[in-house]
């Protein structure tokens, strides 16, 4: 697809499917702790943060199917889309790893969406900025808690820190997707629908910064970046996570539950 | 619920006469319907018989997020899967006031899980039956929470205050579990042939593990007596197991399912539902440890504890280096 050819609509359509993708695979990833968290609390908090993210991604989804106009249901285009078609950055399907990697990865997408939510929340397009109103609610939550974990076990023990800083490290090649823009962004950003994501770099340096250093973790120092998931490259761990969360659906097609 | 054979404390009921003048104030107490508090005092009897009931059912909340758990990353629609994360998330917080019910008797919660862990606190039988289709998830909301229901709107009057009071929050919130169970066996029972058969393979399944949270028969559940005479329990096992048939035949007649208890049956005489007890050998058999899950919902539990020691030891640490950092300041 060139920039030419592509409408605002069509833009605005990837764009959304962008959004409710990433909440939908995190949400995936996080619920499939229930029941086996450190301590109870911890149960609660996943189960809630996936919780959240599943109501985002009604919202995104739900939207991307109206801009779309072909009559798909959020559900329709959660759960019948081949993993081609998903545009999730690679860093939310990202394996759980333990508890520090789960929650590592948290606060560097909690970072990154609470930005993007402030951004989307003065957008010109009515529908998003309420949207990313009411999330913008939940996400400034989830940053404060994935913030206080990340600092938590950073500054811990030296093995809760060994194990953040392995986190870190693991997780920093899937940061830089974040703020990489294409010709879906460009044509948002025209209008005044939705940032460039390269100007939410600095903002996230910073928030990013201080709270690894609070949580005495070196950042690395790497500037490389997988790609891919924008566009429906994605790695081999989301065929996975769709061949379960798409089993019934696929298994039992039209069916109503 | 979900505190089956819980071994009472002490040697049974006593006479006044052979009562202290402490004891008999204290049954007086509970006579009059008035609570008990934790600053109160109690017979150590019954201090440790809440412990184990207490106990024993913040473990099953904690356990019963396992089998629910299994149909989250599959649940079939965004809706669905929402429900069912908001009603796991309601059941480990049931977990927590439960167990902070029985902090209150001078248990801590850390040693509880020890219990819980070493095989030394049980955990109710019906989280040992697997979920093997999506209609499960519709029969555990429909029936395990209905008899857990059954059990816990009773467990509201009982005497001992914070277990009482943590009772009527998990009460309403169990009724809305009921409801999404219920409307999930609506959709599969109404839905393809497919969905008809999951559903009765469902019911199938759960239907005798369900009468089983109730207990044993009364003629053997030998603990009953001075439970009762406390408060602990208000209703026998047979009541409220027959109470739940009553309860529950009519729903299934309207869902259009087959009670797989092919003698269940309406008596005018009695005003309720004959029908089979489950097969109680193998009810003392999951008890035993040899339920098909057994096995792995405490390898599941004892891995969680034990993976997540680094955690609570970090963030323990980090909590103690900020205190030492602002009583330096």
């Amino acid at each position: 697809m060139t920039n030419a050819a592509l409408t605002t609509d069509e833009a605005l359509f990837q764009f959304l499917l962008r959004l409710g993708d990433n909440t939908l695979i995190l949400s995936h990833r996080v619920s499939e702790w229930c029941g086996h968290a450190p301590v109870i609390e911890e149960d609660i908090a996943l189960a809630n943060t996936a919780l959240d993210l599943i109501g985002q991604t009604q919202f995104w989804l739900g939207l991307a199917g109206e801009v779309e106009g072909k009559g798909r249901s959020a559900d329709q285009i959660a759960y019948l889309r081949d993993a081609w078609d998903f545009r999730n950055l690679l860093l939310v399907e990202r394996p759980n790893g333990d508890f520090g990697k789960t929650l590592m990865r948290q606060f560097l997408f909690d970072a990154w969406q609470s930005l993007m939510l402030a951004k989307l929340m003065k957008s010109t397009n009515i529908r998003i900025a309420e949207i990313a109103e009411k999330a913008s609610k939940e996400v400034a939550y989830h940053v404060e808690r994935s913030a206080d974990t990340v600092v938590g076990l950073g500054d811990g023990t030296p093995e809760s820190h060994a194990r953040m800083q392995t986190a870190l490290d693991d997780l920093y090649p899937y940061v830089g997707e974040m703020f990489i823009g294409d010709a879906v962004d460009a044509a948002l950003v025209k209008d005044g629908i939705a940032p460039d994501p390269a100007s939410l770099r600095n903002d996230w340096d910073d928030l990013v910064g201080r709270v690894m250093a609070e949580a005495t973790l070196t950042i690395p120092q790497k500037p490389f970046a997988h790609v891919g998931g924008k566009s429906g490259t994605h790695t081999e761990h989301l065929g996975y996570v769709l061949a379960d969360m798409q089993f019934l659906q696929r298994a039992y097609p039209g069916a109503e539950w | 619920m979900y505190a089956q054979m819980v071994k009472t404390a002490g040697t049974g009921v006593k006479k006044p006469s052979e009562m202290t003048a402490q004891e008999r104030d204290f049954q007086a107490k509970i006579d009059r319907n008035e609570k008990i508090e934790p600053k109160d005092w109690m017979p150590d009897d019954y201090r440790a018989t809440l412990i184990r009931q207490i106990g024993q059912h913040a473990h099953s909340e904690i356990v019963g997020q396992l089998p629910e758990g299994n149909w989250i990353t599959r649940a079939p629609t965004l809706e669905r899967k929402a429900i069912l994360l908001a009603k796991v998330q309601d059941e480990a917080g049931h977990g927590l006031y439960l167990y902070s019910a029985c902090e209150t008797l001078g248990v801590s919660r850390d040693e509880l899980l020890d219990m819980l862990h070493q095989g030394k606190m049980k955990y109710s039988s019906i989280f040992n039956y697997p979920t093997l289709n999506w209609a499960d998830i519709g029969a555990v909301g429909w029936l395990v929470d209905g008899a857990a229901i059954m059990n816990q709107v009773q467990l509201q009057k009982t005497s001992y205050g914070p277990y009482a009071r943590a009772m009527v929050r998990i009460c309403k919130e169990e009724s809305f579990h009921q409801r999404q169970g219920y409307s999930i066996m609506m959709k599969m029972a109404t839905g393809s042939k497919a969905q008809q058969a999951m559903a009765q393979d469902a019911l199938n399944r759960l239907w005798f593990p369900s009468l089983m949270m109730f207990g044993p028969p009364d003629k053997d559940s030998v603990h009953s007596a001075q439970s009762m005479a406390w408060r602990i329990k208000i209703n026998t096992n047979d009541e409220l197991r027959q109470r739940f048939v009553d309860q529950t035949m009519p729903q299934m007649e309207y869902l259009g399912l087959t009670c797989p208890d092919p003698s269940v049956k309406w008596n005018e005489d009695k005003g309720g539902y004959d029908y089979t007890d489950p097969d109680w050998d193998e009810f003392f058999a999951v008890l035993r440890g040899n339920g098909p899950c057994n096995t792995e919902r405490m390898a599941a539990r004892v891995d969680a504890w034990d993976n997540g020691a680094w955690v609570r030891d970090g963030l323990m640490a980090h909590a103690n280096k900020k205190a030492a950092r602002v009583a330096a300041e």
